[in-house]
């Protein structure tokens, strides 16, 4: 390649890495709120479900299922094209968090059933037999065991749906996994880029891992 | 008083009280005895409104458990209950255990509810436990942990669910002599339970019940030592 020659490929500066970091930023912010909304919506879900018993599970149970059988890949393409026709036309980011939040909401489902069905009726009734109300049973009893019972499933789903995220690159978010293959076509230097974007990702997950072992710890006495 | 009238219960096709009738007055001890299945532990539910009932009438101080509009959460503040598995909350100290609901429950402040806590499990016998988690308990020392957190609800009735049948023989009588001490502190208490010489010492009255129907009922003389009717006599020679 001559000097005066046309350039097709940039080497790898210190601003790529601020290019990076901005993608990275964006990943927290929609791995953030999905697995904080999916998670609260799935623990509502899950108590619906642990309720509902056969009208619960053939409504809400099929529904659900449905987000957790398709994969994420393919509900971000159905879902960035759907909002628009409904009227509520959003950007690739937003699509990518509410789909990614339904998604996460579907698997927490499951594991919030699962700790709740963990507590022994005997236990429950201990509780009320004692003059606590529903609410209070669901509160002080209920959510303590069950919680203990499932963190580590919780724990998968959550870093599952950090890393599903990078699939909303197919949206052309600007998140982390974008900005790292438009990197890669400019540089030529795929080893580099997405070496440091894994570096990113783990760097998100380590928080998510190291919370629920200092939980785990904490509670280990039960 | 506890007064039990006609009271049927049902699972499905699977009729498990037929008609009970019983009356328990304050400061009486009542025990009752039967094969499994014969719908003892139902009974308790039944009384302090865990289960519901098909027919028939529970009150409990004139307050009729099942009707519609009853606060159940407030009458059974005054049943105090204590079942089969030990069912302490793991994730709490004994202390915690015992002050939860007098917290959350009665209203007491975090002070009082410790307070009350810690003088039920003294009187258990825990007083030296009050900073362990129930997995470091044997079994009668959580059974007994069970009772103290009953009655630091101060309830005027205390129902036990066969206390004693998933304990190690060696556990037994701690949890015997638990609610015998309640017995001589005048405690009124249903006592659900296969220990046939406890049942002879405590109770005021022994009800003997056969596949949903109290068959005899009387002082725990009559009925261990000369019982009227053939199939309690059955019963109770299959027993001892």
């Amino acid at each position: 390649m001559g000097s005066g020659g046309v350039q097709f490929f940039f080497e790898f500066t210190e601003r790529d890495l601020l290019i990076l970091a901005e993608g990275a930023k964006l990943t927290l912010i929609i791995s953030s709120l999905a697995i904080v909304g999916g998670t609260i919506l799935g623990g509502l879900f899950g108590w619906l479900l642990s309720i509902g018993g056969r009208v619960g599970a053939i409504t809400l149970g099929w529904v659900l299922d449905i987000f957790r059988s398709v994969p994420p890949i393919v509900q971000l393409v159905l879902f960035v094209n759907f909002f628009p026709i409904i009227g509520f036309p959003l950007d690739a980011a937003e699509a990518g968090t509410l789909v990614l939040m339904m998604y996460c909401s579907a698997l927490v489902a499951q594991v919030a059933r699962a700790g709740i069905e963990a507590v022994p009726k005997t236990t429950r009734w201990a509780g009320r037999s004692l003059g606590m109300s529903y609410w209070q049973d669901l509160r002080y009893v209920v959510l303590p065991i069950g919680l203990r019972a499932v963190l580590p499933s919780w724990t998968g789903v959550a870093l599952g749906v950090l890393k599903d995220s990078a699939l909303v690159s197919v949206l052309k978010a600007g998140e982390l996994m974008q900005v790292s293959q438009e990197m890669i076509t400019r540089t030529q230097q795929p080893f580099l880029i997405l070496g440091i974007a894994g570096l990113f990702y783990f760097a998100l997950s380590f928080p998510i891992a190291r919370l629920t072992e200092h939980l785990e710890r904490r509670w280990q006495h039960d | 008083m506890i007064e039990i009238t006609d009271l049927q219960k049902s699972y499905g096709n699977l009729e498990v009280l037929r008609g009970i009738n019983l009356t328990v007055r304050r400061g009486e001890v009542i025990s009752i005895i039967g094969a499994s299945g014969s719908g003892k532990s139902t009974l308790l539910y039944c009384v302090n409104g865990l289960e519901t009932i098909q027919g028939g009438k529970i009150e409990v101080d004139g307050i009729d458990v099942h009707a519609r509009g009853t606060d159940l959460n407030k009458l059974r503040q005054r049943l105090g209950m204590v079942f089969q598995q030990w069912n302490a909350f793991p994730h709490l100290t004994a202390l915690e255990n015992v002050a939860l609901a007098p917290r959350i429950v009665r209203g007491l402040s975090k002070a009082d509810s410790r307070a009350v806590a810690e003088k039920q499990l003294v009187h258990v016998g825990l007083g030296d436990k009050l900073e362990v988690y129930p997995s470091k308990l044997s079994g009668g020392q959580q059974q007994r942990l069970a009772i103290a957190r009953a009655l630091a609800m101060e309830p005027d009735y205390m129902l036990f669910d066969e206390a004693t049948s998933a304990l190690d023989p060696e556990l037994v009588g701690e949890v015997l002599d638990t609610i015998r001490l309640l017995a001589e502190e005048g405690m009124t208490m249903i006592v659900v339970t296969h220990e046939m010489g406890f049942a002879r010492d405590v109770s005021d009255k022994v009800a003997y019940f056969d596949e949903g129907q109290v068959e005899e009922i009387g002082p725990p003389d009559q009925i261990f030592g000369a019982p009227h009717s053939e199939k309690t006599k059955r019963f109770l020679a299959k027993v001892r």
